[in-house]
């Protein structure tokens, strides 16, 4: 199939973008999306251009880096993927494709559309882990039981990726779908419950401090996350949160 | 807890804390209101209760009245701070692909409610305050008869007014429509999300505006009484 | 330079007890004087930096990617093994160890693998401690799973997401570091070279990727973690960006590098779809605990499936072959990786490939659906349940077990695995070989330390399922903080290492030639050009199996590649600035080094063991045939070209297991 796609472009992060225009011709629809950028890629460089600049690694989903925003929703049109995972066949011939990097004020563009998430990274110094050091004679890991229904729980709020979508999806920019997986992970976990307190303060303040909006409950994050975390996590934070304060 | 409500967890909380007071005041506002429908007098009773009684007066009247106006003034400064979170804006954005209407657009039904209320405020508050506590006259006789009924009948005669009731009321039910669910979630509760609690706020949200609505329009229709 | 090992005397059981008596330790107050630089943040670098920040030590971290929860570590699926025996099947430290030597075909330093063993278990009580929500049965204990190779349940898993778990545990003991300021992290920062200052590792030269600035570091000593060179092949399970770059610069500082030729194909990945194929993805050899594994029995069925006539399901029992039942009855399904990629490849190349390429094999569940759903209907009383009712049933088990993994595999080839079998074929997963390091995990250079992936040490010429993520670990929890103390322990009077020396100069002048030649360079063909040649030529020529002709073939196309790359090669943009071309550009120059030693390697490798398959040494039955003269690690010394690299040979005895035919019939 051949398409349009209209790509945000810019420098560095303190040049101002703009979209470009570009043409890419027999793409198939078994490629992934990042795939056809590829292709997009090898033409421009054969050119002597500037590739578009994108981040990506793993191409399987699971690490998270990348992070594009594609025809208004973040990771494509597709559910439960992310970008890398998204194919053509979502597409048809002559389609016009809008592709911009995931916005944020958190979020500053780097180059095209590669974005800076390290906020996400200072959030969970403030908190994202148990204090235990590494000795090698901690208790046996079946010490204590942890129900089953607790851990898997605790499993679907850890699976988050740290990709962002959450926060490029929600039109407050808000992160407290990440924020509210990791806090949740711990609490549910008789580990993590010893400094659960502390650490919901200390990210919740480190997540207002990095300029992320406040949540309205629209629920798109959940929808476009592709790992299908619940805003039930977010309740739960919200939970620990006032609990810590009273 | 100070620290609490300078987080903007802690901001959500306070919102929805707002919001469930106002939910419930809006029942008992529409409770009273309805009997305007079948009595009279019963209407004229309550109101005369509601307007004179110390407690509702002194007590809970200012409470709503900072309830009203927390509500805004936080809204606003939480939809300041979200578009300041937002940076650039997005050339290409479908919203609607993961997200309904009413929880996008609550600042857009939130500012047509906030008319409304000063036109609600200058049509029966204002006049109100004006006769009790400026003229001074207590009593809520007018030709010897309670006012109430007759004031409400008078109001809704003009169907301009009516209309922008009618239209208010429309977009309160797409606040609450999102509002109701999402309130328990600020407040740290899954039962938002849940299938029974949803039919409710959905019910609620349909109801309570739609009684308002019955109230004005019938009223407009039948004013000789 | 004679290696030596290292090893310490005494039985195997007792060896690393009493080494870590006696050793010399670092007096906490001391640490604070002492720098640490860990390149590569995923579990083995993760896990060290943060530990040794634990300890006291200053650590300085490297990621290119831009935050260590990223690396590539992140998408090991599986599991993780330990010797818990939680299940009470018999395992034990001895059988853990037995099994990963006899799994890497008696080519592992048994000494490494006994001590692997014995942390396995504290990675278990660390990790929960720290976290890591795995799987957990009813009662709340620790649920374990079976893998490749093994006759015991002792695999740890987290969904299909097990690295993914690890890493993120051992990103967040380095979060709680990089917040007491004990690690100072650098995220898309790539290291370009090693600096050697009195023949010691005293820093490196690293690039800021976001604004082409060349950075020294110094410390006094260096930690590589960098992973696998697998995308030497182009297309591997790897990461896009994995590379050998930082384990090749320091091979041509003095480190040598061992056994390249050990590569591991894995037999569950989703085939090749097309020329534009930019990556491999791997399906998590759980699956063959419940899939079975299978080609149609009459070469007339393959070509009818492969035009698209016939399909998979019309096929009866009879007229299917489920080869590696039929020829290795006593692990079936679960043979170990190596023996699982050569069968298949073995029936693709005589005609039964079933997809239009030609190289797929089928794993199918009907019968797993069918089983569990049998079960379920007993457990819940249903008698007579119809055939729906089974389907129904046991499709809820299996999408329980694998569920993710299933979406994955539909959202990529776009077929629904419960309704059809899945297809799959052997990809590029993992590198054995390595930078060569002695039992404390240094290099041959002093003060330069190899863990993880990056160095070659206990998986010998192929490794056991769940096994990565265990040595990952155990390097960087569990030993190389103990060792490196012994290294360090002399230093604590040296005081902060300098990098205003001749040899930051030297070091740094080199890197900032190469990146000026490359953006200078007026070629005509882009990086992924020649990438994607390379790759062909490992693929064809030193894939999963290799013959003399063909390596020696490589070795003058990869040789004649190297010297189109350095003309011809096309970098746009500028040094200054974000450039992944540039990035790429300088990681490829390193694969094409590293691949024409790989094949020179594999050429003087007169056997097979392993991963590494010479067609010229068989067992009539088509095994690997290893010899015994051959029992050594390679282990080459850079000298300028590839051609002249020096073969040392590390001899390996096994003391506590016998070596015998690896057999798994």
């Amino acid at each position: 199939m051949n398409l349009t796609l209209k790509i945000w472009r810019q420098k560095d992060s303190s040049s101002k973008g703009q979209m470009v225009d570009y043409k890419v011709t027999e793409i198939s629809e078994h490629m992934s999306f990042l795939e056809m950028m590829d292709v997009l890629n090898e033409q421009l460089v054969v050119k002597g251009e500037e590739p578009v600049a994108f981040d990506h690694d793993c191409r399987e989903g699971i690490c998270g880096m990348c992070s594009m925003y594609i025809n208004g929703e973040a990771h494509g049109p597709d559910r439960g993927i992310t970008t890398c995972q998204l194919h053509m066949r979502m597409f048809n011939d002559g389609d016009t494709i809008t592709i911009e990097p995931f916005r944020a004020a958190a979020f500053p563009v780097i180059k095209d559309l590669v974005v800076d998430r390290s906020a996400f990274d200072r959030i969970q110094h403030a908190g994202g882990y148990i204090s235990v050091n590494t000795s090698g004679n901690t208790q046996d890991a079946n010490a204590i039981p942890i129900s089953k229904h607790a851990a898997d729980e605790a499993m679907d709020a850890a699976t988050c990726i740290g990709c962002g979508a959450c926060v490029a999806t929600c039109k407050n920019s808000s992160a407290m779908l990440f924020v509210g997986a990791k806090v949740s992970q711990y609490a549910l976990l008789p580990q993590g419950q010893v400094e659960a307190a502390d650490r919901v303060k200390n990210m919740v303040a480190q997540m207002d401090l990095e300029g992320f909006g406040n949540c309205t409950n629209t629920g798109a994050c959940e929808v476009e996350c592709p790992k299908g975390i619940s805003l039930d996590n977010i309740a739960r934070m919200n939970r620990e949160l006032l609990k810590a304060s009273i | 807890m100070a620290g609490f409500f300078k987080s903007s967890v802690g901001r959500k909380v306070a919102m929805a804390l707002s919001a469930f007071f106002l939910m419930f005041f809006l029942i008992i506002h529409l409770a009273v209101n309805i009997t305007s429908l079948f009595s009279a007098d019963l209407f004229n009773e309550l109101s005369h209760f509601m307007g004179t009684n110390p407690l509702v007066q002194f007590a809970l009247q200012p409470v709503l009245i900072f309830g009203v106006v927390f509500h805004f003034v936080m809204g606003f400064i939480l939809e300041l701070q979200n578009k300041k979170a937002n940076g650039v804006s997005y050339a290409r954005n479908n919203g609607s692909a993961n997200s309904s209407w009413m929880s996008r657009n609550m600042i857009y039904s939130g500012l047509v409610i906030l008319a409304f209320i000063v036109l609600h405020f200058i049509d029966f508050w204002f006049p109100e305050l004006n006769v009790k506590y400026i003229q001074g006259d207590m009593s809520g006789m007018h030709n010897g008869e309670y006012r109430y009924f007759h004031e409400l009948v008078e109001k809704f005669h003009n169907p301009l007014r009516v209309g922008a009731y009618v239209i208010s009321f429309v977009l309160l039910g797409l606040h609450l429509a999102h509002g109701f669910t999402s309130a328990f979630q600020s407040m740290g509760s899954t039962a938002g999300r849940q299938k029974t609690m949803q039919q409710i706020g959905k019910a609620y949200s349909i109801l309570i505006p739609l009684g308002f609505i019955i109230i004005a329009v019938y009223h407009h229709l039948n004013p000789h009484h | 330079m004679a290696l030596d090992s290292k090893v310490p005397e005494g039985p195997i059981q007792d060896k690393w007890t009493d080494y870590k008596n006696k050793i010399n330790l670092v007096n906490p107050a001391n640490k604070r004087h002492i720098d640490v630089i860990v390149v590569g943040t995923g579990l083995a670098g993760g896990s060290a930096a943060a530990t040794l920040a634990e300890l006291g030590y200053n650590v300085k971290a490297f990621a290119y990617q831009d935050s260590p929860r990223r690396a590539h570590s992140i998408a090991a699926q599986g599991g993780i093994n330990a010797a818990k025996n939680y299940q009470g099947d018999g395992d034990s430290t001895y059988r853990l160890f037995y099994d990963t030597v006899k799994g890497g075909d008696y080519r592992s330093r048994e000494a490494n693998v006994y001590r692997l063993a014995e942390v396995s278990a504290n990675i278990i009580d660390q990790c929960v401690a720290q976290g890591v929500p795995f799987a957990r049965d009813y009662g709340g204990l620790l649920d374990n799973r079976s893998f490749g190779g093994v006759l015991v349940s002792r695999t740890f898993y987290a969904k299909g997401q097990t690295g993914q778990q690890l890493l993120l545990g051992a990103y967040s003991a380095m979060n709680r570091q990089i917040a007491r300021g004990k690690i100072e992290m650098f995220n898309r920062h790539e290291m370009l070279d090693v600096v050697i200052i009195d023949g010691k590792a005293r820093g490196i030269i690293a690039r800021n990727l976001i604004t082409g600035e060349i950075e020294r570091h110094s410390a006094h000593a260096v930690v590589v973690g960098t992973g696998g060179y697998g995308n030497v092949y182009f297309l591997s399970t790897n990461a896009m960006g994995s590379n050998v770059t930082a384990a090749w610069k320091i091979h041509k500082k003095g480190a040598y590098f061992a056994n390249p030729c050990y590569t591991q194909i894995h037999p569950t990945c989703i085939p090749r779809s097309g020329d534009y194929q930019s990556k491999l993805t791997l399906m998590s050899e759980s699956l063959r605990n419940d899939g079975r594994i299978w080609v149609p029995a009459k070469l007339e069925d393959a070509q009818a499936i492969r035009e698209g006539k016939k399909k998979p399901t019309d096929l009866s029992e009879e007229e299917r072959d489920y080869y590696l039942e039929r020829r290795y009855p006593a692990f079936g399904n679960l043979v170990p990786r190596d023996v699982a990629s050569r069968a298949a490849k073995e029936r693709c190349d005589a005609g039964f490939g079933v997809n239009a390429t030609g190289e797929a094999v089928y794993l199918d569940f009907a019968d797993a659906i069918n089983r569990y759903g049998t079960e379920q209907a007993k457990i819940h009383n249903i008698s007579n349940p119809s055939k729906e009712k089974i389907y129904e049933l046991g499709k809820a088990i299996v999408e329980a077990k694998y569920g993710n993994l299933f979406q994955m595999y539909e959202k990529i080839v776009d077929q629904n695995p419960y309704e059809t079998p899945m297809m799959i074929y052997p990809a590029v997963h993992y590198t054995m070989g390595g930078v060569w390091v002695d039992y404390n995990l240094m290099t041959t250079v002093p003060g330069l330390y190899c863990i993880g992936e990056a160095n070659f040490s206990d998986h010998g010429a192929n490794r056991l399922g769940a096994s990565a993520l265990m040595q990952g670990l155990a390097d960087g929890y569990f030993v190389l903080p103990y060792t490196i103390g012994d290294y360090l322990a002399d230093d604590i009077r040296t005081g902060k290492i300098p990098t205003d020396n001749k040899e930051f100069d030297e070091a740094e002048k080199s890197v900032q030639e190469r990146i000026d030649f490359f953006v200078n360079n007026k070629g005509s063909k882009s990086v992924d050009y020649f990438h994607k040649k390379l790759g062909k030529i490992m693929w064809d020529k030193c894939g999963m199996s290799r013959n003399e002709t063909g390596l020696k073939e490589a070795i003058k196309e990869i040789s004649e590649l190297r010297a189109e790359f350095w003309k011809e090669v096309s970098v746009p943009g500028g040094a200054n600035e974000y450039n992944e071309e540039l990035a790429k550009a300088g990681r490829v120059a390193d694969f094409l080094e590293l691949g024409e030693l790989f094949a020179k390697d594999a050429l003087v490798r007169e056997e097979s063991a392993g991963g590494h398959f010479r067609e010229e040494y068989q067992t009539p039955e088509g095994e690997a045939k290893r010899r015994k003269e051959f029992q050594f690690v390679s282990a080459w010394e850079y000298k300028g070209e590839p051609k002249d690299a020096i073969l040392h040979k590390e001899a390996l005895e096994y003391e506590n297991i016998e070596v015998k035919e690896r057999s798994y019939k």
